[in-house]
């Protein structure tokens, strides 16, 4: 079952989460980010082509021309594989963990999985982000010295970065699963 | 004698596939469920609603009807399958195999239920053939999982048989299926290290939580994935290793060679490092030369590394025998790429050429250096010296760099010998080569750091002085015990004379510091060619080719942990997910950093 949502970021930008019900106990939100537009691109683009063109005229060298060409799609292509980040997805599968996963633009994946004996809770906490209050969704790891000690802070969703209004749709749906869990975890 | 039992099929079947035999009808089981013997189980506690996991292998995905085989975890409430044991079979056959396997690995291994592999859905009176079997095999939860050959859903009951007071009753619960490949979870070693023989059986993994359970019991049942396809066993089984075991020869005979060969080596190099560590060499002039070359302490590196690699010791963990193998590899690397040298050395006998070389090199240096000198005696840049103290450490400095010239003239004939038997240590490998070329170009501009430790101290002592007289131009003084500065009252002709001398060395910090600053930069330049090459050497030492060699061709080998993907989900159907090995990105650090340059 698939249903789609859009939101938007800190920043303004469009987001659309969808989420994917398999079934009461696993749960897949995709939250995509705003993609690379053509204007920025473009932008990039002439500024280093621009300042090409003024070393060249300076320098007479047209070696300068060909390197800048290279500095562009070299940078563009690591751009797409390191930095951007297409959409990032949120597994939880009841009683065997939660996994994050983001893609990036150039179809490169990278996963995080933790157990589910690991996960003391999921909680929407707040933080101070250059000038602004923002909010973020977090999940706390148990520390296994203490039993109800936190050991660690995992941030979700780091670069989308959605407002209030997505991550409480994502926090019930997340809440009601961890619930089921410990209901059903606490027999021996 | 047991029930031999011959395929599944009962009349109505009449599409079966090849591999089912048409069983006597008296064969078949009672279709009600008999109670076991244990009555309730005290494990089954758990409310409806809960979700088993079933951990299945792909290999046996596309395997033939049979019993499940593997190991139920009830903390977890998962199964975890090991493999398939086809039809025919006889159970107290399958029974015996099973207290075999458990006998040698320590692991809990079951029957946990039934695989159906068939053409179409399953027909009333074979499903009562398959609960049946499971009043012979009594486990809870008994699995009974089928699959539509050639198609792609998949279906999963996981029943519990309740005692006597409700027969028919009998509670299912929600199965989740997850699908793992057995090749990769073996060889990526997640598992967490062997526990020691003397523990019960099945109860190690009680503490290990998780995931971790499930890789600890695939990891300990090597017992089981012993027997493959070409066995002639009673019992016919289904996995990762059924069509044949994996072994390489080379692997095998490397293993088989490596025990004399690892003794040879290790006595050979204990004798030698008891020889370099006798009392003569710890002598003064000797130990602070020794320190001073950067050729002893690599060699001493690479000794070091020799005796860990080819110690009777074995490993004791995957990361030691990671840290082993790179060294190995960057020793082979080393010796490789020093052979090489040496080859085109010799083959374009650049070793005459660059002694012919080296002399006029010397001579050039030295009279570029004159040069600097006759610059800084005149007027340099522009900037007035005084004219006494210039012509003094300009006159100084050149006769040193004439005593300089008349020692390297000295030594021209020896040169050729001497590059000879260095390029002969490139065979030790070409970080040797490239620590002797360090050595040699520090030996060479020994005038220069002559040069810069005069200058350095010159400017040293200059600053000591000027900045004592300052304080005394102010009235104050350092107190050495109380370490801080206090006022002093002077006498007048103190005052006098500091004051005088105070304006003479202000006057003179000029031209001090210009040697200064241009003995620094010369001395800089030096070491910074000195220590290009030893970060070349220290790459060499330490790149951990073996990770890099293992993350491009095995990358499973340098797991992390796991990742899950569900796979094409239908209403109705159990949820399927794969879970598949992820490759850390991080490469394991090698065991030695990097060293101060000479």
């Amino acid at each position: 079952m698939e249903d789609e949502q859009s939101f938007s970021d800190i920043c303004g930008g469009r987001l659309a989460l969808q989420r994917r019900f398999y079934s009461p106990s696993c749960l897949e939100f995709c939250l995509s980010c705003p993609r690379i537009t053509l204007r920025s691109l473009t932008a990039v683009t002439c500024s280093v082509w621009l300042a090409a063109y003024g070393l060249f005229t300076l320098c007479e060298n047209s070696m300068i021309l060909s390197a800048a060409i290279f500095i562009t799609l070299l940078g563009l292509l690591g751009y797409l594989h390191f930095v951007k980040i297409d959409h990032e997805t949120l597994l939880i599968i009841d009683s065997l963990g939660i996994q994050m996963t983001s893609s990036y633009a150039s179809g490169k994946e990278s996963t995080t999985f933790i157990e589910m004996g690991q996960v003391n809770d999921v909680v929407i906490n707040e933080a101070i982000y250059m000038q602004k209050v923002i909010y973020y969704l977090c999940i706390l790891l148990k520390d296994p010295m203490e039993p109800h000690g936190i050991s660690q802070v995992v941030p979700l969703f780091q670069s989308a970065k959605p407002r209030l209004d997505c991550l409480i749709e994502v926090y019930r749906s997340c809440q009601d699963i961890l619930a089921h869990q410990k209901a059903t975890s606490t027999s021996p | 004698m047991g029930l031999v039992f011959r395929g599944a099929a009962e009349a109505g079947l009449g599409a079966a596939s090849a591999a089912d035999r048409p069983g006597p009808p008296d064969a078949v089981p009672n279709p009600t469920p008999t109670p076991p013997a244990e009555g309730a189980d005290p494990g089954s506690s758990r409310g409806p609603g809960m979700v088993l996991k079933a951990f299945f292998p792909t290999c046996c995905a596309s395997a033939d009807s049979g019993l499940l085989v593997g190991r139920w975890v009830p903390e977890q409430s998962s199964a975890v399958v090991l493999a398939v044991v086809h039809f025919p079979f006889i159970p107290v056959q399958v029974k015996e195999l099973l207290a075999q396997v458990q006998q040698a690995s320590q692991v809990g291994v079951t029957v946990l239920g039934t695989w159906c592999h068939r053409r179409q859905e399953l027909e009333e009176s074979l499903g009562h053939f398959l609960e049946g079997l499971g009043a012979i095999f009594s486990h809870k939860p008994w699995f009974q999982l089928c699959r539509e050959r050639g198609s792609k859903s998949w279906s999963c009951k996981a029943t519990h048989w309740r005692g006597p007071a409700s027969p028919a009753a009998s509670g299912e619960d929600q199965v989740m299926l997850i699908f793992y490949d057995q090749r990769k979870v073996l060889l990526s070693q997640l598992h967490p290290p062997m526990a020691l023989p003397d523990r019960q059986a099945g109860d190690t993994t009680a503490s290990a939580g998780g995931l971790a359970a499930v890789f600890d019991t695939v990891a300990r049942s090597e017992a089981l994935f012993q027997s493959d396809r070409f066995n002639e066993g009673p019992v016919r089984l289904s996995h990762w290793q059924s069509e044949g075991m994996e072994a390489s020869i080379l692997v095998e005979l490397a293993k088989w060679a490596a025990g004399p060969v690892c003794l040879f080596l290790a006595c050979l190099l204990s004798l030698i490092s008891a020889a370099s560590s006798c009392r003569v060499f710890k002598l003064w002039p000797l130990s602070f030369i020794w320190s001073k070359l950067s050729t002893c302490e690599q060699l001493r590196h690479r000794l070091e590394q020799l005796t860990l690699i080819f110690s009777t010791r074995k490993a004791k963990n995957p990361a030691q025998l990671m840290r082993k193998a790179n060294m190995l590899v960057s020793v082979l690397l080393d010796v490789a790429l020093g052979l090489t040298l040496l080859s085109w050395l010799h083959r374009k006998d650049l070793i005459g050429q660059l002694a012919d070389a080296l002399i006029p090199v010397a001579d050039h240096v030295a009279e570029e250096l004159q040069h600097l000198l006759q610059w800084l005696m005149g007027a340099p840049a522009g900037l007035k010296m005084n004219r006494a103290l210039d012509q003094v450490l300009g006159r100084f400095f050149l006769y040193h760099i004439h005593l300089w010239i008349s020692y390297i003239h000295l030594m021209s004939p020896f040169i050729e010998r001497i590059l000879w038997h260095v390029g002969l240590s490139a065979c030790l490998g070409l970080t040797v080569a490239l620590s002797i070329l360090s050595d040699i170009i520090a030996l060479l501009t020994f005038h220069i750091y002559c040069f810069y430790v005069y200058g350095a101290r010159l400017y040293c002592l200059k600053i000591h002085g000027l900045s004592s007289l300052w304080r005394l131009f102010r009235g104050k003084k350092w107190n050495v015990l109380r370490q801080r500065v206090d006022s002093c009252s002077y006498d007048l002709d103190q005052l006098f004379i500091g004051t005088l001398l105070f304006t003479i060395l202000v006057f003179l910090l000029p031209t001090t510091a210009l040697y200064y600053l241009v003995f620094t930069l010369l001395r800089l330049l030096v070491v910074a060619v000195q220590g290009l090459i030893h970060l070349l050497v220290d790459l060499i030492n330490s790149l951990p080719l073996y990770s890099l060699g293992l993350r491009l061709c095995r990358p499973y080998r340098l797991a992390a942990g796991v990742k899950f993907r569900v796979l094409e989900h239908e209403t109705g159907r159990p949820l399927r997910l794969l879970m598949q090995v992820s490759i850390a990105c991080i490469l394991p650090c090698s065991s030695k950093g990097l060293r101060e340059p000479g």
